[in-house]
């Protein structure tokens, strides 16, 4: 039977591994992550998983041991937090170049210099090209439905790439919220047996990851964005039928009262919920939020459907391409968005932690508003910013 | 030919079908009347690009040495030399 319990979401992450019945770990500590890891350490230690754990000098090891296990075809997990994710980058690529479905959470965490653990995106933002699929959660309990659904997508035939699970640093991990866990038969009949098509196997040896030449390399990687491309579709199935067995789905995208607003918010992660409660307490139709929780492979289509009716456009985002001014997913709606006549401005908010309050998701709808109205506002806005300490 | 899914090889040897030898610029050519048949050079290459017929002769496989002259350097007779290549 499914069981609720109030949990952290490092904690509802490790129930999910457990569930997955993941057979090797191989991970590194580093805040705010450490938490799942120590967690699933003390499942390996006291039998309740059984996983191989591997303990590695740092997370390119960490994410080099889970290639060599995924390329046996094992089921394996990481996590890791912004400059271990960073430290993994070459080895990101790897991964999904080997096309293999390990699962990693990313404790969304704010990058150096200088040292700041906080929470921001800009961890996993600047791995949005390594080939992995991203998925931004809102609370703990999508954090651990996420995680399985992860297997399943990753996993699938048609797929077979890696996916990262986000979740806001702190925000998330090392907060309470109630979470049902799910029952262990349920997630059996949910997420078949793990049967990788390449596998390393000494009776019928092949060579992963070599030499691919000026001659297939190209075709190489338009296979990988194909695998993308069928990932849209299966994530889609994936969320559906985790739907019907458990009764809760996301969707690739979320549409929070949409339905006659104009003026539309766009974020990712935990911030949605922040944003939720502004709405909710403005009570005002004409302003929604769209909520963006599969950002690789971008829900192109959906998004441009979700915005149909929208007239102006406010990305808030933890995140910022320094030397473009802006948040990689404002640039990439506009792309989406392109020749639809709808407006976007983009909010930078909460870099480095930065705490982002109802008074700045207010102030980001009133600058749509005037927008709306045919006023000229800053394009970009940066919330909460201390101009006098420039 | 279907790239294979993360450009996996699947049997043995494959890469014989992938000639490299193009960026050569210096080729070795054997003098087999010095040679004393040390088999140094077969031993010394990088590239199994050097064999031993049944002759006793030595050859070069031009499809894949890449021109090293570490065979040349090796070779204690001085039976090998590097000609620049010429089209
Ligand atoms: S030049 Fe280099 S690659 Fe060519 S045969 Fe001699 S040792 Fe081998
Ligand atoms: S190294 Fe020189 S002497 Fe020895 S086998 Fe090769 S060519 Fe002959």
């Amino acid at each position: 039977m499914p069981h609720k319990d109030v949990m952290h979401g490092s904690r509802a992450v490790a129930e999910a591994v457990k569930l997955c019945g993941v057979e090797v770990v191989a991970a590194y500590p580093i805040t705010p992550q450490t938490h799942i890891v120590e967690d699933i350490a003390e499942m390996v230690a006291n039998g309740e998983l059984k996983a191989e754990y591997i303990m590695v000098e740092s997370e390119h090891s960490a994410m080099s041991a889970c290639i060599g296990a995924s390329a046996t075809g094992a089921r394996v997990f990481t996590a890791t937090a912004s400059q271990g994710l960073a430290l993994m980058h070459e080895v990101l690529w790897i991964a999904s170049g080997m096309r293999l479905p390990i699962v990693m959470v990313n404790a969304n965490r704010a990058l150096s210099a200088p040292i700041n653990i906080w929470n921001d995106q800009s961890d996993s933002i600047a791995e949005r090209d390594s080939g992995w699929i991203q998925i931004y959660v809102e609370t703990n309990q999508e954090a651990l439905d996420s995680v399985i659904q992860a297997y399943r997508i990753a996993e699938d035939r048609e797929v077979l790439l890696p996916v990262m699970v986000c979740m806001d640093g702190f925000v998330l991990t090392h907060t309470v919220e109630p979470v049902e866990v799910p029952d262990e038969e349920q997630v059996k009949r949910y997420l078949p047996e793990l049967h990788l098509p390449h596998v390393l196997d000494p009776e019928q040896p092949v060579t992963m990851g070599s030499l691919g030449d000026p001659n297939y390399y190209m075709e190489f990687r338009k296979q990988q964005e194909l695998a993308m491309e069928n990932a849209l579709r299966v994530a889609m199935q994936a969320d559906e039928e985790f739907k019907e067995i458990f009764g809760r789905g996301y969707g690739l995208i979320e549409e929070y009262n949409l339905e006659n607003a104009e003026i539309v918010l766009v974020t990712m992660g935990s911030l949605a919920g922040t944003i939720k409660e502004t709405l909710d307490a403005l009570g005002d139709d004409g302003v929604g939020l769209l909520r963006i929780r599969l950002f690789r492979p971008f829900p192109k289509e959906a998004v441009r459907r979700a915005l149909s009716r929208a007239k102006v456009v406010n990305v808030i985002e933890k995140d910022v391409s320094i030397g473009f001014g802006e948040g990689a997913l404002m640039t990439e709606l506009k792309s989406v968005l392109y020749g639809s006549g709808i407006k976007v401005l983009g909010t930078v908010a909460g870099l480095g932690g930065r705490d982002i309050t109802i008074a700045h998701i207010r102030e980001a709808i009133e600058r749509a508003k005037r927008a709306l109205h045919g006023e000229s506002v800053e394009e970009i806005a940066w919330a909460g910013l201390k101009e006098e300490a420039l | 030919m279907k790239v294979n899914i993360a450009a996996c090889i699947t049997e043995p040897g494959s890469s014989e079908r992938n000639k490299t030898g193009g960026w050569r610029v210096f080729r070795p050519v054997i003098n087999n009347e010095r040679c004393i048949d040390c088999g140094s050079c077969w031993i010394f290459c990088p590239d199994a690009s050097i064999t031993r017929e049944e002759n006793g002769e030595y050859k070069v496989n031009l499809d894949f040495c890449k021109g090293c002259g570490i065979c040349a350097n090796e070779c204690p007779s001085e039976a090998i030399e590097m000609v620049l290549e010429e089209k």
